[in-house]
């Protein structure tokens, strides 16, 4: 295995994740505030690293925690670290965070990154107020979307999902598989909210949100936190559990406003994606295990497009026959998703997650035998910024 | 001719905005127009988006355009639309080029009378004495 491109091979191994975990408890968690949540990931992950806070010389985190989320983390936890970054660009942030903490580590910066989230989306709402500032009046979205609606990620993404449905004849059939392959999959994940089987019918009978969108083709709104630890080639070398490499990696972002998405028939990965590939030097058919944000059945599909798993327009055709679901040819969000596992508001976090656990083998009855490389897509916003990862295994 | 008790969100133009806001209060749908790559831009700024360019104009626009895409809003996420589920928003891509925002009035809230491609053309909504919201209809 090595990288095919020596220029942006730059980050290829240098970096490996160490430590990762969920919060001490995740699904509706209305007595934990978001500070709690990441706390307790921060010190699940590094203990499952063997990593003393007082190492962390470099935090990373977006959104939940205030208008400026490290400042607020690095306090609540009781470090000054000499390296932030808040990178705020939606559900992928914390994907793209592996990136910016792998660039930081490589370039001497800093030696042990500490990337957290804690949000309740669930349960926040009825605490009263918000973590996410509110939009100045004269904003675009104030201004051109606002007026015509105002509502949550479904209704986007159901429009983005209306035109690849119109110009590749996905069907609201094709949509469903992917919820019920994943919801096998949660079913084996005992941290799941959602176990209970369904079919394809109870997707196509659930009440509609935003159509096309069924109310289970549309993500969980839950409470959790969870945390990653990423440190040198040279310290993975002393951690309790084998590296997670970092082989490969994209960020690619390409607007905020649906109005201005350039293809609503396809998203950043296809940017994101082919560069973390040829930075890691694997093709598509290496990949063991395909973890990739799923905040909608289509998202799910349409990312599956983008990176390259199949053609524009064949991931109605790809997903079909159950194929993602345990037992498949193509693991895909195995720890249940945020369709059925968990999925606070901004998900990315958990997709690290899920792919370490699998690449150590800790998986328990929803394990990939044998996994060995893992592919990780976060998406944010509207569609608007994804990060893609290539995690691999010795 | 404004509606009393609207209770939706009302713009609030910007001044890079101000011109669009105007055309619309007269009915009349003006866009930015980069003088450089001789295209329409929207949403409004100072400069072209494309080439960032400032050498910039308002033109007025044929109000005319298709449904790139749409969605069937069966929920109401803010009190204004509590009366009005289900509501069709949409992304019309005007004949000048760019995509616009909006709801599709005067037809069902049905998949079977909607479509992408279907053509459309601007309607104003008059919300308050200074604001007038574009809306699209079908062209039969
Ligand atoms: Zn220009």
């Amino acid at each position: 295995m090595t990288p095919s491109d020596g220029k942006i091979a730059a980050l290829y191994k240098k970096v490996a994740i160490v430590g990762a975990d969920e919060s001490d408890e995740i699904g509706i968690v209305p007595d934990k505030s978001t500070l709690q949540l990441h706390a307790e990931a921060a010190r699940n992950a590094l203990e499952d690293a063997g990593i003393a806070l007082s190492e962390v010389d470099g935090i990373f985190s977006a959104g939940s925690a205030g208008w400026s989320p490290t400042l607020q983390l690095a306090e609540y936890l009781g470090i000054q670290p000499r390296y932030t970054d808040s990178t705020s660009v939606g559900g992928s942030s914390f994907v793209i965070d592996v990136e910016h903490a792998a660039a930081a580590i490589h370039a001497g910066l800093i030696n042990v990154a500490l990337i957290t989230h804690g949000e309740s989306g669930a349960s926040g709402g009825r605490r009263g107020g918000s973590a996410r500032p509110a939009l100045d009046v004269q904003h675009p979205s104030a201004q051109f979307e606002m007026p015509y609606h105002v509502g949550g990620a479904p209704t986007h993404y159901a429009m983005a999902c209306m035109r690849h449905m119109h110009q590749y004849g996905t069907t609201h059939e094709q949509l469903a598989e992917i919820a019920v392959a994943t919801r096998k999959w949660a079913s084996l994940n005992p941290k799941a909210m959602m176990r209970d089987p369904l079919t394809i019918d109870d997707v196509l009978s659930s009440r509609w949100i935003a159509y096309p969108f069924h109310l289970l083709d549309c993500c969980l709104v839950t409470d959790a936190g969870g945390a990653v630890v990423i440190v040198s080639a040279a310290r993975a070398k002393d951690c309790k559990k084998p590296p997670v490499w970092v082989l490969g990696s994209g960020e690619a972002t390409t607007h905020q406003t649906i109005m201005n998405m350039p293809d609503l028939t396809t998203t950043p990965a296809a940017v994101s994606g082919p560069r973390a590939f040829a930075m890691a030097g694997v093709r598509h058919k290496d990949i063991d295990v395909v973890e990739v944000y799923d905040s909608f059945t289509y998202t799910a599909l349409v990312t599956l497009e983008a990176l390259g798993f199949c053609g524009p327009g064949e991931g109605g055709a790809f997903v079909s026959g159950q194929r993602t679901a345990p037992g498949g040819d193509f693991p895909l969000n195995t720890n249940g998703g945020g369709l059925s596992y968990t999925h606070p508001g901004m998900y990315g976090m958990f997709l690290l997650i899920e792919a370490t656990r699998q690449l150590r083998g800790e998986c328990g009855e929803r394990q990939v035998p044998n996994a060995k490389l893992a592919c990780v897509n976060g998406t944010g916003g509207t569609l608007s910024s994804t990060g893609t990862l290539i995690l691999g295994a010795d | 001719m404004s509606q009393d008790g609207y209770r939706k969100p009302v713009p609030t133009p910007s001044p890079e905005s101000k011109r669009y806001w105007e055309g619309c209060r007269n009915h009349e749908l003006w866009l930015p127009f980069c003088r450089d790559c001789e295209a329409f831009y929207f949403y409004p700024r100072d400069f072209c988006p494309s080439c960032f360019s400032w050498d910039i104009e308002w033109r007025k626009g044929s109000g005319r355009g298709r449904i790139y895409t749409y969605a069937i809003q069966h929920r109401a996420w803010h009190p204004g639309w509590q009366d009005e589920v289900p509501y069709v928003t949409a992304l019309v891509q005007l004949d000048e080029g760019p995509r616009l925002y909006t709801n599709i009035v005067g037809v069902d809230p049905d998949p079977a009378q909607i479509d992408c491609d279907m053509p459309v053309e601007v309607t104003f909504e008059d919300i308050t004495e200074e604001i007038s919201l574009p809306k699209f209809r079908l062209v039969s």
